[in-house]
């Protein structure tokens, strides 16, 4: 028994009658309750919450100090390398893209600048990341740039494409404390559409990814669906039981949450479902009502303006002075491919200068590097 | 407040406190807010999460910008260790770097309600006492455990009274009582405690010392409740000294209804 069975379980349409006929009523009791079902969930993402997001806010704020305090983690992504094999038809980096700019995997000297350049930002806590090449990008080559990494970075991160669980043991030994990896969508006849080839097909496989690495020791476990991809009110259900899932059965990690919304895709892809600013903020706060403890990110991907606007509402986490292409940071220039563009070009000065400003504390180091042997 | 009498010192390991509030640090809203907290409540005490401070380079503007070693001891914590290996680690790590050698330990393995595990932090205390530490466990309400640490040579024990953050207050009254009631070695009410009348019931139980962090820290304004914090510890330590009457089910007359018979 494994997350995808019980996802079989739970189909589109069992999904989508969550929220059958919600009145106002469920929403205010699902905002004023102290444990809240899936059916409370679905009342606060639907139509019917969206007068009442005010409360809602109220309360994800309320929330989100009690747990984690006045208090914002920092971290920086590093990608490393962009060659990609899959074909994520949303993707920049899929090898069908279209797009022409260069392709490298950053060599291990290169690594090391990038540490060394974010390391003089002010960072203790990193995001490695890579397309999915196994074949070029094997895991004994990510586990040697978590190694190199951790000698600047008191945590580092990965996300990177699905592994086996002996794969993420030996990141785990090479000192790493957690695994991104977002499901994309959890529906599966579009996920079958959205990727037509590479490993990451494989449906099952990746939806069990974050078990496997929760089972091989990974500390932190961060997952998510593209918002944009799918219908985002089921979507972010199937998130949620993810989570209650990860959180029983690998109850020694802990599980945080992003909200990556779909914005620059490729020319090839349309997004049909597109979000706005005010279901993105209800998203994030039906969220927060329904998994009080969990750690929740906000990438550059958003804007500044609107960054700023909803960290206080539930946001534990967030990124600056971001470049999503392999070098980015000292090596390499304009020519290299880059995942996506970032909308929050603020360097992290400014950042934490915001943070500072809006009452919270900005939080560089939140791991030691003693928790592993 | 510096007004508990002197004869009434909280002593640890042979070290007297003038405070029997200890203040945690994490969730503060900037360096100032904790400043604050400490200066207002008179604290001696005050624990800090290793994971959270650069041992090799203490930022200028970090929680430990906020502490006075002269006049508050640095009680560092194994907080975010999973095993008794890594608070071992960690601690070592500590004193290493120049610290004194005490250590709360804090093994909580599970991070949703971030509970303490009693086996692998008895195992770390033991390594740790044997290792010359003056070793303050935080630990479940459980009595039987707090035996076995003091057995083992833990300079306290510090039972929750409810769970890290939570602010619910004593919900693990009856065995704290009884932990106090057993204990050789000081009893400090640890996580929980969320309002200052938590902390004046745990000090009117006969607790030697209570611990807030998120409290504070979440308070609107962070000095006044600390300041509140501890009147109410010391309302409560001199209520527990000057022995608290029985509470009863029943109201009881002050003209007792049998004053008649009077023998003759």
């Amino acid at each position: 028994m494994s997350f995808v069975d019980e996802l079989d379980a739970w189909p589109r349409e069992r999904v989508a009658a969550l929220y059958d006929n919600v009145t106002e009523t469920e929403v205010l009791s699902a905002i004023g309750r102290e444990e809240r079902t899936l059916r409370d969930l679905a009342a606060l993402l639907s139509p019917a919450a969206r007068p009442h997001l005010e409360r809602m806010a109220r309360e994800a704020q309320r929330l989100t100090r009690w747990h984690f305090g006045r208090t914002i983690g920092l971290y920086a992504p590093i990608y490393f390398s962009n060659l990609c094999a899959a074909d994520c038809l949303y993707c920049g980096f899929a090898v069908c893209s279209g797009v022409k700019d260069e392709r490298v995997t950053l060599t291990d000297d290169q690594i090391e600048a990038e540490c060394t350049a974010l390391k003089n930002m002010g960072y203790d806590s990193v995001l490695l990341l890579t397309g999915e090449a196994p074949k070029v990008v094997p895991p004994a080559h990510i586990a040697r740039a978590v190694a190199i990494s951790r000698r600047h970075f008191s945590s580092v991160s990965v996300e990177v494409y699905s592994m086996d669980e002996a794969d993420y043991t030996l990141l785990c030994e090479s000192g790493l404390e957690g695994v991104t990896l977002y499901q994309e969508t959890y529906d599966r006849e579009l996920y079958s559409e959205v990727h037509p080839r590479g490993l990451k097909r494989d449906y099952a496989y990746r939806v069990d990814t974050l078990e496997r690495a929760g089972k091989a020791g990974v500390r932190k476990l961060t997952l998510g669906a593209l918002l944009g991809l799918f219908d985002w009110r089921l979507d972010l259900i199937w998130t949620a039981m993810h989570a209650r899932y990860l959180q029983k059965h690998c109850w020694r990690s802990s599980v945080a949450v992003s909200f990556p919304r779909l914005r620059h895709t490729p020319p090839r892809f349309r997004v049909d479902f597109p979000m706005s600013d005010a279901e993105l903020v209800q998203a994030i706060l039906a969220m927060r009502l329904f998994l009080p403890e969990a750690g929740f990110n906000l990438s550059t991907r958003e804007c500044g303006d609107f960054r700023d606007r909803v960290m206080s509402l539930g946001i534990t986490s967030m990124s600056a002075g971001s470049s999503t292409r392999p070098g980015g940071y000292v090596t390499k220039g304009e020519e290299v491919l880059e995942q996506f563009e970032v909308e929050d070009t603020r360097s992290p000065e400014e950042v934490v200068a915001m943070i500072r400003r809006a009452g919270y504390d900005p939080v560089w180091k939140d791991f030691d590097r003693a928790f592993h042997g | 407040m510096q007004s508990i009498q002197k004869d009434d010192a909280l002593v640890i390991a042979g070290r007297r406190f003038g405070s029997r509030l200890m203040i945690g640090t994490g969730k503060f809203p900037s360096a100032q807010a904790l400043r604050d907290a400490i200066e207002q409540s008179g604290a001696e005490i005050v624990t800090v999460a290793l994971r959270r401070v650069d041992l090799s380079a203490p930022e200028a503007q970090g929680i430990m910008s906020a502490i006075d070693p002269k006049r508050q001891l640095i009680l560092p914590n194994t907080s975010g260790a999973r095993d008794a290996d890594e608070a071992v680690r960690l601690a070592r790590l500590a004193r290493a770097a120049g610290m004194e050698p005490w250590i709360k330990l804090e093994l909580t393995p599970e991070p949703r309600y971030l509970l303490p595990d009693p086996v692998e932090t008895l195992r770390a205390a033991e390594i740790l006492v044997k290792d010359g530490f003056v070793v303050l466990p935080y630990i479940q309400a459980d009595p039987m455990l707090a035996k076995r640490l003091e057995e083992i040579g833990t300079a306290t024990v510090m039972p929750l009274g409810a769970p890290i953050g939570s602010n619910r207050g004593l919900r693990t009254r009856d065995m704290i009582r009884i932990i106090i009631e057993q204990s050789n070695v000081p009893v400090v009410v640890d996580a929980g405690l969320g309002a200052p009348s938590h902390a004046a019931e745990s000090m009117e139980l006969g607790a030697d010392a209570v611990l807030v962090n998120t409290a504070l820290a979440d308070a609107r304004d962070a000095g006044t409740m600390a300041k509140a914090f501890a009147m109410a510890v010391e309302a409560g330590r001199m209520a527990w000294r000057a022995g608290l009457g029985p509470e009863r089910g029943e109201a009881e007359a002050s003209s007792p209804l049998t004053g008649f018979l009077v023998e003759k």
